[in-house]
């Protein structure tokens, strides 16, 4: 969606400057609000840039960074590792060929450590952009990166 | 049978998106009984159920509720669905399974207090759960239970939900207020509390999910007899998560009173492979973890307070004895790197040593001199630090040093 479109649907409050930078990032094939993003939104709501930044870089979920079309979260706080969370990481990092932090040279995927999702009673859980997926195994994962990787093609 | 369902009682029986369905369920009667009382009354009945707020710390809810009555002016209500800690999903599974319920509780406590605008504040990793949350309320304002003149009683509420971006600090109270008024989730200095100075300055009002939850079923049955399941400083039941080496993880609900040992055991179904307990945490990377001996401890609010820690918020992470405490820990402490907002020193530079330190201990470089600085740093960041956040993630590191000292002596190099 169109980043005015969705400033138009929120009153003009910079109340909601999470709500929409959140909507606005996961529109967004890259996942990343740029500079040009910044200066929009600041002058809509007649904020300094400085502002919509500092909220941007507060919290995990939004990025200044370009990502890839799929960004990968793996958990691993302790009641995924204790359920061989490290090898579900390690079994990404085999089908991506990338580590923590990384995009692949296509920018389909980005491979990230996230926190907890909420997901322990189906641990070992991750996140692909807003889809959760639980109770994983190595084979799981590799059906689908090559799922994802095909709905591309 | 050793769960009591009370705010879980209509998981897999109701369908969460219909309202109807809820209805059927005995949905919103605890709200059509509260706005036959007095405001004071319903707040009266939440005094008399002794209940204690189900996100961490136990605080007695009636003492906010009535704070916030007696405030005058705009007031708002906050329903405080961020779930950062790890090891929880509890609130998750509530807005998940029984929505209405969550909205209900909030409608009762604007009625006994005069708030008339809410927010519900819900973690940006739950999708799920906010997008449910957004069509309940719709929902019910469609229904009368929300928004204008609602039950035809001339009182007004308006919700509204609000999600997070990735920040476990923004559960703590001052924290979600800057967060819901868009700006980043730092900390301010108490007092004023939230119930007199919280969301553009005005009071506000920050439950727990759970808690909330809670209030129908208050309402319903009267205050005294909700006090009559639990035990004396805890009333009520505890809904808890249950993850780890256990065979059942998942998420049950039982009588405050009920051992560690029998969750994990009968819930729970014992360790997988029948293996042996090495250490249980408690509450999530901000509560203690002990050591098999203890479990026969009860869940209760006052035994939990032993440990200084937010463990009441029922989780419990079973770890078997294939695991190291220093991973373990290690895995806490980057949490708190990582979520510390930067704000106050020792917090900020404080966790980054911890986890220094550790490192020297889970690769034998530690000298016992490391061992007390440990100890020494622990202490400074617990009590220095300027919010929950530092205030609490010691737990962890202080009761290892406890209950598992010998495991630091083995790393130990002489
Ligand atoms: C760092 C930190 C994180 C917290 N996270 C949560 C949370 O995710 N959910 C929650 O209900 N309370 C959380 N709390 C506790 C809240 O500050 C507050 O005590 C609670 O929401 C009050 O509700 P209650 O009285 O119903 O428990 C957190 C506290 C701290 C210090
Ligand atoms: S204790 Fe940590 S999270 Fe809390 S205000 Fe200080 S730096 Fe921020
Ligand atoms: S620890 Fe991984 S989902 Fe909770």
């Amino acid at each position: 969606m169109l980043l005015k479109e969705i400033l138009s649907k929120y009153p003009k409050d910079p109340e909601y400057l999470i709500e929409i930078l959140l909507e606005y990032q996961t529109s967004k094939k890259n996942h990343y609000i740029s500079p040009e993003d910044v200066s929009r939104i600041s002058g809509h709501f007649d904020i300094p840039e400085s502002q919509v930044c500092s909220v941007i870089s507060f919290y995990t979920l939004l990025s200044m960074e370009p990502k890839g079309r799929y960004v990968v979260q793996i958990c691993h706080d302790v009641p995924c590792f204790v359920n061989d969370a490290t090898n579900i990481y390690e079994e990404l990092v085999n089908v991506l060929g990338i580590k923590e932090g990384e995009t692949t040279p296509d920018n389909l995927f980005t491979l990230e450590i996230t926190e907890c999702l909420g997901c322990c009673n189906e641990a070992p859980a991750m996140r692909v952009n807003n889809q959760v997926y639980t109770n994983l195994t190595p084979a799981k994962i590799e059906k689908l990166i090559k799922d994802l990787r095909g709905e591309i093609k | 049978m050793i769960q009591e369902k009370v705010v879980s009682k209509r998981f897999g029986k109701v369908n969460p998106l219909s309202i109807d369905s809820y209805i059927k369920y005995d949905g919103y009667k605890g709200l059509e009984k509260a706005v036959t009382m007095h405001p004071t009354q319903v707040i009266d009945e939440i005094e008399k159920s002794k209940i204690r707020g189900r996100g961490g710390a136990g605080f007695p809810a009636h003492i906010k509720a009535r704070a916030l009555a007696n405030a005058q002016g705009p007031k708002f209500i906050v329903c405080n669905g961020d779930e950062g800690e790890p090891g929880n999903f509890k609130d998750r599974m509530l807005m998940e399974n029984d929505p209405h319920a969550v909205i209900e509780g909030l409608a009762i406590l604007a009625y006994a207090t005069g708030a008339r605008k809410g927010y519900i504040y819900i973690r940006g990793e739950y999708q799920n759960a906010i997008k449910i949350m957004k069509a309940t309320i719709q929902a019910a304002e469609e229904k009368g239970f929300l928004g204008e003149n609602i039950l035809n009683k001339g009182f007004d509420f308006k919700l509204e939900v609000r999600s997070g971006a990735g920040s476990y600090v923004v559960g703590e109270e001052f924290s979600m207020i800057e967060s819901i008024e868009g700006k980043p989730g730092r900390s301010r200095v108490k007092p004023p509390f939230p119930t007199d100075k919280g969301i553009h300055d005005r009071p506000t009002l920050i439950n727990n999910v759970e808690t909330f939850v809670n209030f129908p079923h208050i309402i319903l049955v009267g205050g005294n007899e909700f006090a009559k399941v639990g035990t004396p400083s805890s009333t009520g039941t505890k809904l808890i998560s249950l993850s780890g080496n256990v065979k059942n993880k998942g998420l049950y609900e039982v009588p405050f009173g009920t051992s560690i040992r029998d969750v994990i055991f009968q819930l729970g179904k014992g360790v997988r492979n029948n293996r042996p307990i090495k250490m249980v945490q408690l509450g999530g990377a901000s509560g203690p973890i002990i050591p098999e001996y203890m479990l026969d401890m009860s869940i209760d609010f006052d035994r939990f307070e032993n440990f200084d820690s937010k463990t009441g918020t029922g989780a419990i992470i079973v770890i078997d004895d294939r695991y190291d405490i220093f991973d373990i820990l290690l895995i806490n402490m980057k949490f708190f790197v990582h979520q510390s907002c930067g704000k106050c020193a020792p917090c900020r530079e404080g966790h980054i040593q911890i986890v220094n330190l550790l490192n020297k201990f889970k690769n034998h470089r530690a000298t016992e001199k490391d061992l007390m600085s440990l100890e020494n740093l622990a202490n400074v960041i617990q009590q220095t630090s300027l919010c929950g956040l530092g205030q609490t993630s010691m737990t962890s590191i202080i009761s290892s040093l406890r209950y598992f000292r010998d495991d630091y002596f083995t790393k130990v190099r002489y």
